[in-house]
């Protein structure tokens, strides 16, 4: 870990300049010298470093990056298009994330149930809680973020209540120029028996090469049911990190599905801390993968008491010379007796130069526990595709139709119908099939 | 309708079929028999396709089509039907999206209307008689969690669907008990006519008190070796298959 820095180390001069604290976070400056030291320590991960070791995302920020500083605000997000009918299906309560920059004054809060404040404008009371889920120490990139957030959301959900209407969070994300880097961050605060959905879009205009470096922190009180889907789907020069880290209290559930198409890498680190008995932590990913893109994801639930349970079911797609990357840990410690873990990681690849490097990992120290885990990385069943082309099943729709199925096992993790129809019709229409 | 002449197939360069010859017409069920290796099951899926089998000798012609030319769904859509021995289990694929989609390409190559939900669902409602299946069984993933029966009775209410001229039944009674075999021999019955042919491959006289054939075959080491009518397969019922194997290597020497 303790990767001295060198000289040459582009991003560290990209990166750890000292600047002055932006005004109203003054109250973060601790926090930002801390990931600055951190990152001045440890430098940047190679694929020398076990975590990154397939994905060497290092490399290709500072082959590409050249800004620092997040690029000027987008002068009217409203006339963006995309997504713009999907949006409306949902009917949540959008908030813009502008270039990075939380904007509430385009969200209708009349009737939200839930408060959300910037983290310059934050009670004091809470300002403590942030960088104290996903802290410096575990990753350069999330210690990144931290050193370089310009503005946070901070999102309350008030004991006992039931947020009926997803949160729908929308990065807009469009570049001056190329290399330009943006770094997102939030925190979710939910109280007790307090339920809600989050769902969270990056829309990028424009094809510059950018870097998204995102951060959320996830506090899930006693009895709370909170779900979060994210969908990512940029374009072949997009860069993304996502650290996204949460603590999990008694009887509690976190749901994070994420959906990956279209980047040029993207890294994901998802860990869950499920710190009381009876709480639940469940992870879906899927990912379909062509050209170069290439997908990491990186999982990480630590069950620290006894009778929690978590479940973990990723799944991807690949074609042409396009990457997934899996590691999925899992630590059962000592006390945490009658946990139940259970992951799974499947993988079809359709072409010759598709790679799959998957990896779980299970550390348990307690002895009454169920845990299972399983990865398989395959080409299409034969078997099956013969059966469906006997049926009169052309070959294409027959592949289309189990290429579908094997993905809707993510996709019906999705409970809100206008935004599972709409991945499910993107879903489609990249596996080709008009079955 | 079927010609099948000097067919030779093999798998991975092993010969399985080593010159078959036959004609079947319409409104006949021949049944296939033989030993465990002779080759029956090779038989139906060269006829359907299936890629591992390479023809290395012979010809095949369904209504006068050069049937080995045709990819597996122009077979089953110019009205070739295989009744697997093993039907898949196809996680997450419903047996009835799977089944209409497989219908209206079957019914587009014939130049037909494509049926619409309504007339589909009523269509699966008269076949689901014949064969005595549950609708529950329909809504839920083709194959997944079925019993031999089961798949064995879907197999049959495909066929039902599907509306083959030839219907290739690859030992779908095995494994089956009485109650079973009955419905399905009866469902197949039902859906005989004039116009069409089965070919039943099977290992057991059993079935053939039920589906009552016209024709038996008996193959061993990839030939037809024996042809006569169903006392044939009662004969074989009593006797074993080893006074064939005897028969034949007494000619051979």
């Amino acid at each position: 870990m303790s990767l001295s820095v060198k000289k040459d180390d582009k991003l560290s001069d990209l990166f750890l300049q000292t600047k002055p604290v932006p005004s109203g976070l003054e109250g973060f400056s601790g926090l930002k010298s801390e990931a600055r030291q951190i990152l001045l320590e440890r430098g940047f991960p190679t694929t020398k470093n076990e975590e990154y070791k397939y994905t060497n995302i290092s490399k290709r920020i500072a082959d590409s990056i050249e800004n620092p500083d997040a690029p000027s605000p987008i002068s009217d997000t409203s006339q963006i298009e995309s997504y713009r009918e999907l949006l409306a299906s949902i009917d949540g309560y959008e908030v813009v994330f502008n270039n990075g920059i939380p904007d509430l004054s385009q969200t209708d809060m009349s009737d939200a149930k839930f408060d959300a404040q910037l983290f310059s404008a934050m009670d004091a009371s809470v300002a403590g809680r942030i960088g104290t889920i996903e802290k410096s120490e575990k990753d350069a990139f999330s210690a990144l973020n931290t050193l370089s957030f310009s503005e946070g959301l901070f999102i309350n959900i008030p004991d006992g209540t039931v947020v009926e209407k997803p949160i729908v969070l929308i990065h807009y994300v469009q570049a001056d120029k190329n290399g330009d880097c943006i770094h997102p961050r939030y925190f979710v605060k939910s109280g007790k028996t307090s339920q809600a959905t989050i769902i969270e879009l990056t829309v990028y205009t424009g094809s510059q090469t950018v870097f998204v470096n995102a951060l959320s922190e996830w506090s899930v009180a006693p009895n709370a049911h909170i779900r979060h889907y994210k969908l990512q789907d940029g374009h072949k020069d997009t860069l993304e990190v996502h650290n996204t880290s949460a603590d999990v209290d008694r009887d509690a559930t976190l749901m994070s599905v994420v959906l990956s198409l279209q980047a040029g890498m993207i890294r994901n680190n998802l860990s869950l801390n499920l710190n009381a008995g009876n709480c639940e932590g469940n992870m879906y990913g899927l990912y379909l993968l062509n050209g170069k893109t290439h997908v990491d994801n990186h999982t990480n639930v630590d069950h620290t008491q006894p009778n929690s349970d978590s479940n973990e079911l990723y799944k991807g797609i690949l074609t042409d010379h396009s990457r997934g990357v899996f590691n999925g840990k899992i630590f059962v410690r000592q006390i945490a007796q009658k946990t139940n873990a259970f992951q799974q990681n499947n993988n079809i690849l359709l072409s010759e130069d598709a790679t799959v490097n998957t990896k779980p990992q299970l550390e348990i120290w307690a002895d009454d526990v169920k845990c299972s885990h399983g990865c398989t990385t395959g080409q299409l069943d034969e078997e099956a595709l013969f059966y469906l082309r006997a049926r009169g099943m052309s070959k294409e729709s027959a592949k289309a139709l189990l290429l579908y199925a094997f993905a809707g096992e993510v996709l019906d993790k999705i409970s809100i119908e206008p935004f599972k129809k709409y991945c499910e019709k993107i879903v489609h229409e990249r596996l080709g099939g008009s079955y | 309708m079927l010609s099948i002449k000097n067919l030779h197939a093999s798998v991975e360069g092993t010969a399985i079929l080593n010159g078959i010859n036959l004609e079947i017409k319409p409104g006949e069920v021949h049944a296939v028999m033989g030993p465990n290796g002779s080759g029956k099951s090779t038989l139906a899926s060269v006829l359907a396709g299936r890629e591992e089998y390479e023809v290395t000798e012979g010809e095949v012609y369904f209504k006068g089509k050069n049937l080995l030319e045709l990819s597996p769904e122009d077979r089953a859509r110019e009205g070739v039907f295989l009744a697997f021995q093993y039907p898949v289990e196809i996680p997450g694929v419903s047996s009835t999206n799977f089944l209409r989609t497989a219908v209206n390409q079957v019914r587009e190559y014939r130049g037909q209307e494509p049926l619409d939900a309504v007339k589909f669902l009523a269509l699966m409602k008269e076949k689901m008689k014949l064969v005595e299946i549950d609708q529950k069984l329909l809504s839920r993933a083709l194959n997944e969690g079925f019993s031999g029966g089961e798949k064995k009775k879907n197999e049959i209410f495909q066929m039902a669907i599907l509306e083959p001229t030839l219907s290739i039944l690859d030992e779908t009674d095995s494994g089956l008990d009485i109650d079973a075999l009955k419905v399905v021999a009866n469902g197949v019955n039902q859906l005989k006519s004039k116009d069409n042919a089965t070919i039943v491959v099977t290992h057991y006289q059993r079935l053939l008190d039920y589906i009552v054939p016209d024709f038996v075959h008996v193959l061993f080491n990839g030939q037809i070796v024996k042809s006569g009518t169903k006392e044939l397969a009662l004969e074989l019922e009593q006797k074993g298959y080893d006074w064939i194997k005897d028969e034949v290597s007494g000619t051979a020497v």
